[in-house]
């Protein structure tokens, strides 16, 4: 019998197999959609300083504040109500997760194409460089890169992009580097057509799928990465409060026994991260042709 | 060979110096150690001597190449801080973080490569599907949250073990270890476990791939016709296939494990190096911020050299190659 279906179809079809996966799906839109409208279905603004009161600081979970609405998952130390805090905190981490994958996606994936078109001495120079840095871990590299430019929201893009658009340049110019000889490219480099036509319009779409695949591992990679720094204090500044800072925030009050303040960030962040990766797993055996059934 | 090898080694001399120009001139934009060093109501007079002392008044280019001289004498200076030879203080922290890591980094190996065979060898089975949950679990999970999450369960509510610091320490060849001691080791069990879990994770989905593919290739297919058992098969034959990858990537990881030991470091107030990069940089310590991380750059080049050079002396093709 011969399969009709659209390739993309057939991708929906055999994702939709995979329940995990569909999972994983759902629950990253979820938390998008709670991060979006986290101004609209918060009980409180957390950041405006005018609505709280340090007599509902660090209140376990389930306490009843005194502007009369319950704290689902307690209050810190600025008598923040927890839960309005970590969906405002969403906001910021997926911000930076998209954002930095974004950056480093379209640098990557245009530094590896290109030196796969060009070849010869460039190429064999850039993937030196660039197989160099993959051989440092990217926390360190990011932490370093953090601390030397200082806080701040663009300073912490920097950092992250730098430390991973190396994986997708690795990426882009392995799956170009493939394409670059077969006879289509070959055919279409005889045409008059100015080369960067070649490279965007006819390379880099079939180098696509591996680049989707590092994505996805790289904005859950990067979302996990920003809230390292922001714990270790190089990150995002105290007025950009992601997760990362919510859990500093309350690691000195841990040891107290108020796990709550901690915790529940951690948990929100968890499970975006882990949704993400679900995803990605299943994109990932999806398109890896050495699995194909 | 010889002319690859020659080759191989003058660029990673190279590198190295490149290296020691960037991180140079970086940790010298962090800030001004001067204010550091100085207290602020030091005379006119004194503030002059100290930063002549330090050669700050000195242009870049020649702090650098003084730097460079005494460097390759294996003087890096003064820890403004501790007041100590860096070369010294860093030896001095290097034990605590070497036992750390080689206990994760083995824990993680001893106990992910049987779970990720099997995981290969049953992929459908309801346990290979949880430990596979496991991994991305592992994946997925920031370290420095599971640091948290260890302390408040095994140290603040069940008070079984300390929260933080090495404990205990015996000596063995002049120098002092925590694994010698009862109490060392119950310090290092955090630690080592929240530095673990990543590694944990990575070693049962390598193994999970290799035995995955190692299962169709003729090597099994002639060892099951030849009466083997599974075991047999399993134990002799596919881990042999997998174990070259899985031991290029325990060199490579027990090199980055160093580097990930900052984060456990700081959470369990484990006296190794990575605590030690994170006070050097929120104190300004240029001379031990700059010393860690030509350490670190070093470390990894001749990681990666010694993995080139191995795998050019396994495979006459990329000799060729390259050369």
């Amino acid at each position: 019998m011969i399969d009709r279906a659209s390739p993309l179809a057939r991708f929906f079809g055999e994702f939709r197999e995979s329940r995990a996966a569909v999972f994983g799906l759902v629950v990253v839109g979820l938390m998008i959609g709670l991060a979006l409208l986290a101004p609209l279905i918060t009980p409180q603004d957390p950041y405006d300083l005018a609505s709280l009161t340090l007599r509902d600081a660090r209140r376990p979970p389930g306490y009843v504040g005194t502007a009369g609405f319950t704290h689902w998952l307690g209050t810190d130390a600025q008598g923040r109500d927890l839960l309005s805090a970590i969906l405002y905190g969403l906001r910021i981490s997926i911000q930076m997760g998209l954002v930095a994958g974004a950056i480093g996606l379209v640098l990557g994936a245009s530094v590896g194409t290109t030196a796969a078109y060009l070849g010869g001495r460039v190429e064999a120079f850039v993937m030196r460089l660039i197989d160099l840095q993959l051989s440092f871990p990217a926390i360190l590299l990011a932490f370093v890169i953090a601390a030397l430019l200082g806080q701040g929201k663009w300073q912490l893009v920097a950092a992250l992009v730098a430390a991973q658009y190396a994986y997708f340049a690795r990426t882009a110019h392995g799956a170009a580097a493939a394409e670059r000889h077969k006879d289509y490219v070959e055919a279409a480099l005889s045409t008059p057509l100015p080369a960067r036509r070649v490279v965007f319009r006819h390379i880099l779409p079939n180098a696509l799928p591996p680049l989707i695949v590092v994505a996805t591992v790289q904005i859950a990679s990067a979302i996990s990465l920003e809230a390292t720094l922001s714990f270790l204090g190089v990150g995002l500044p105290p007025t950009e409060p992601s997760l990362g800072m919510l859990i500093a925030n309350g690691f000195p009050y841990m040891l107290s026994g108020r796990y709550w303040i901690s915790i529940y960030p951690g948990v929100a962040l968890i499970i975006l991260i882990f949704a993400v990766n679900l995803v990605g797993d299943q994109i990932r055996d999806q398109l890896n042709p050495r699995l194909r059934r | 060979m010889l002319g690859f090898l020659i080759q191989r080694i003058l660029q990673a001399a190279l590198v190295v110096l490149a290296m020691s120009a960037l991180v140079f001139a970086g940790v010298f934009a962090i800030g001004n150690p001067i204010d550091v060093l100085i207290s602020p109501d030091a005379t006119q007079d004194i503030r002059a001597a100290t930063i002549a002392k330090y050669g700050f008044d000195r242009p870049l280019w020649e702090q650098y190449f003084t730097f460079l001289g005494r460097a390759l004498h294996g003087d890096f200076g003064q820890s403004f801080v501790y007041n100590m030879p860096v070369g010294r203080l860093i030896l001095s922290r290097l034990p605590a973080t070497l036992e750390l890591t080689l206990a994760a980094v083995l824990g993680a190996t001893l106990l992910g490569v049987p779970l990720g065979m099997y995981a290969g060898y049953r992929p459908q089975s309801r346990f290979s599907k949880a430990v596979m949950a496991l991994s991305i679990l592992g994946f997925s999970v920031p370290t420095f949250w599971v640091g948290l999450v260890l302390i408040f369960a095994f140290a603040v509510n069940l008070g079984w073990l300390p929260a933080g610091g090495r404990g205990a320490t015996a000596p063995l060849f002049g120098v002092e270890w925590s694994f010698l001691t009862a109490d060392g080791l119950q310090h290092m069990i955090l630690p080592a476990i929240n530095l673990a879990l990543f590694k944990f994770a990575l070693m049962i989905r390598l193994a999970r791939a290799g035995t995955r593919e190692a299962m169709l290739t003729d090597t099994v297919k002639f060892a099951r016709a030849a009466g083997l058992s599974e075991r047999t098969v399993l134990l002799r034959h596919v881990l042999r296939l997998i174990a070259i990858p899985l031991v290029t990537v325990f060199g490579l990881e027990f090199g980055s494990t160093l580097a990930f030991a900052v984060v456990t470091e700081t959470i369990f107030s484990w006296p190794g190096l990575g605590k030690l990069i994170i006070d050097s940089i929120t104190s300004l310590d240029r001379p031990v911020m700059v010393a860690y991380l030509m350490l670190v750059a070093l470390f990894f080049i001749v990681i990666n050299l010694a993995v080139d050079l191995s795998y050019a002396a396994l495979d006459p093709r990329m000799r060729k190659g390259r050369a």
